[in-house]
């Protein structure tokens, strides 16, 4: 499979992290990563379990707050603003949980009204259905719209989760693993489900993922977190052609078994 | 365990956990916090009515049946066992007064708290421990929301609110099992009964009453929802939240009774 290109990439730079530090306790976790996610591309972030990847995006979205370094999210400081910014910066940003995270006392209508009626007060009941039906509709389950999450499949949640995040039209997606664990069929649905996000709403991402055919069907660039850092950043050839063991595994095992 | 040995290249900074004394004032400072978040947060506007009332409705829902049942009994049981201490200074038509006081002053309020603490405490425990456990508390931040509005505020106000009403609900069970056995051993009627019990009762017993069960209500809701909402992960911090909001929930709850009692016996002459 060729790597996608998508023409429209943009040099302003909606995601800046330079210098970022954090540890657990004695445990360091990230140790100076630097990153640029450029408006309209889709970045893939690989690397082992337990590298630090869903810290990174949590500490993007103030989830977490870095030790040190600067986190810069369309043009803001992260860790330097009011709550109140936050929550503004939070609307701009979806995020897609790991494990999905959907409110398990709600149906999949009110999960994804949820976020919508507490941030867009004067919507009518209309509107808010129409938006609702709008997102189940691109991610293709508007038939699960009144069912419990403990009802719906793995995938299907997952595809529910970024839905409940698309609903407020972020400009920058976040996705935390989107197809571990899920088989090749779903796989291929959510990579195009995530291409598809990127060109119907115009939005940037940061798609995590363990999986190489996910991350050369969505991905306009390549980093691989290695040892707290990002040290082999580019296109897939790039951060493929090399034989440093850390990362050889990874090609191997996905193109060679 | 040998801790040199095997202690990876990555965790190399010496190890600070701090001491007992001074983690008990943290947890101090943190509860704190979590109360004065609160009262800063829980009265701003945008209120979120329809799920105070869903909480409200859940709390009287969970605990009405159990209520119900320990109060009736607790009547019938109190007046029965009281009668023989009264008969002995021929003063068993002071029943009804005895039985109408202790019920508003001490065992509703405490009863109906003790089970809310139970059975409501530990679902709010076990209810937050978990949406903070699989991140969906984390997922309502993300969303521009503000989790603690939603899930903190309607609880600890729906327990605040509701307590009180549970309490008197209790207090009236409490007198129906004390009528049914005195009158099945005098020969009072339930007219005469009901006078002379609430002719004992003044003005400063209801406000007490009422005062006490708010303040058992509020630590009920704030326990409960401040151990969930701060549990750690996994599932044990599922459990140990919503058993850490059982035990601390009670303890306070006596703790506070005892402060109240003495308190209120200032205003009795
Ligand atoms: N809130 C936290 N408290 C303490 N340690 C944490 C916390 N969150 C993450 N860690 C630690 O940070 C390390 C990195 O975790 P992270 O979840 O980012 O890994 P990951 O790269 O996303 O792995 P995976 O691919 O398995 O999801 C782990 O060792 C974890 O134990
Ligand atoms: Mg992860």
């Amino acid at each position: 499979m060729e790597q996608k290109k998508t023409t429209d990439i943009g040099q302003e730079k909606v995601i800046e992290v330079k210098g970022l530090y954090k540890s657990f306790g004695n445990y360091d976790v990230l140790k100076g990563v630097d990153l640029d996610l450029h408006r309209r591309e889709n970045l893939v972030v690989l690397g082992k379990s337990g590298t630090g990847k869903s810290v990174l995006i949590k500490i993007l979205v103030g989830l977490l707050s870095p030790d040190e370094g600067e986190v810069k999210v369309l043009g803001q400081h992260v860790d330097q603003i009011s709550y109140k910014q936050l929550l503004d910066l939070r609307l701009k940003v979806g995020f897609s949980f790991q494990n999905s995270a959907l409110y398990d006392s709600m149906t999949v209508r009110q999960n994804l009204e949820f976020p919508l009626v507490r941030n867009q007060r004067k919507l009518t009941k209309g509107e808010v259905n129409q938006a609702v039906e709008r997102v189940l509709d691109a991610v293709g389950l508007l038939q699960t719209i009144n069912q419990m999450p403990s009802e719906l499949s793995g995938g299907q949640r997952k595809r529910v989760g970024i839905a409940r995040t698309l609903i407020l039209q972020p400009e920058v997606m976040l996705y935390d693993e989107p197809t571990a664990g899920l088989d090749p069929i779903t796989c291929l649905e959510i990579n195009s489900l995530i291409n598809e996000v990127q060109e119907r709403f115009h939005t940037s991402s940061i798609v995590i993922t363990h999986d190489l055919t996910c991350a050369k069907a969505v991905g306009n660039r390549v980093a691989m977190l290695l040892d707290g850092k990002f040290e082999r950043q580019g296109t897939f050839e790039e951060v493929f052609n090399t034989s440093d063991e850390r990362v050889k595994p990874f090609y191997d095992y996905n193109f060679i078994q | 365990m040998d801790k040199t040995a095997e202690t990876p290249a990555h965790i190399r900074k010496e190890v600070k956990t701090p001491g007992k004394l001074s983690r008990m004032f943290l947890s101090f400072y943190d509860v704190c916090q979590f109360v004065t978040r609160f009262f800063k947060e829980g009265f701003l506007p945008p209120y979120e009515g329809k799920e105070l009332m869903r909480q409200c409705y859940d709390i009287g829902y969970r605990s009405l049946a159990l209520i119900s049942l320990t109060g009736f009994i607790t009547g019938i049981v109190f007046t029965k066992q009281s009668r023989p201490s009264l008969a002995e200074f021929g003063a068993t038509s002071w029943l009804p007064s005895l039985v109408g006081i202790a019920l508003l002053r001490t065992l509703a309020p405490l009863l109906t708290s003790l089970i809310a603490a139970g059975k409501v405490g530990s679902s709010i425990g076990a209810e937050l421990g978990s949406m903070r456990v699989t991140e969906q508390i984390d997922a309502m931040e993300v969303s521009a929301t503000n989790p603690f509005k939603f899930l903190v505020t309607t609880r600890v106000l729906a327990a605040t609110i509701t307590i009180p009403i549970l309490t008197f609900y209790t207090a009236m069970v409490g007198m129906l099992g004390a009528l049914l056995n005195v009158s099945l051993f005098e020969d009072t009627s339930a007219r005469a009964f009901f006078q002379m019990s609430l002719e004992s009762i003044t003005f400063l017993d209801i406000t007490a009453s009422t005062v006490k069960a708010i303040l058992f209500g509020f630590t009920i809701g704030i326990v409960g929802c401040y151990q969930g909402y701060n549990s750690s992960k996994g599932t044990e911090g599922v459990g140990k939240a919503a058993n850490s909001a059982v035990v601390i929930g009670m303890f306070l709850i006596f703790i506070e009774e005892i402060i109240s009692v003495q308190f209120f016996s200032l205003f009795r002459t």
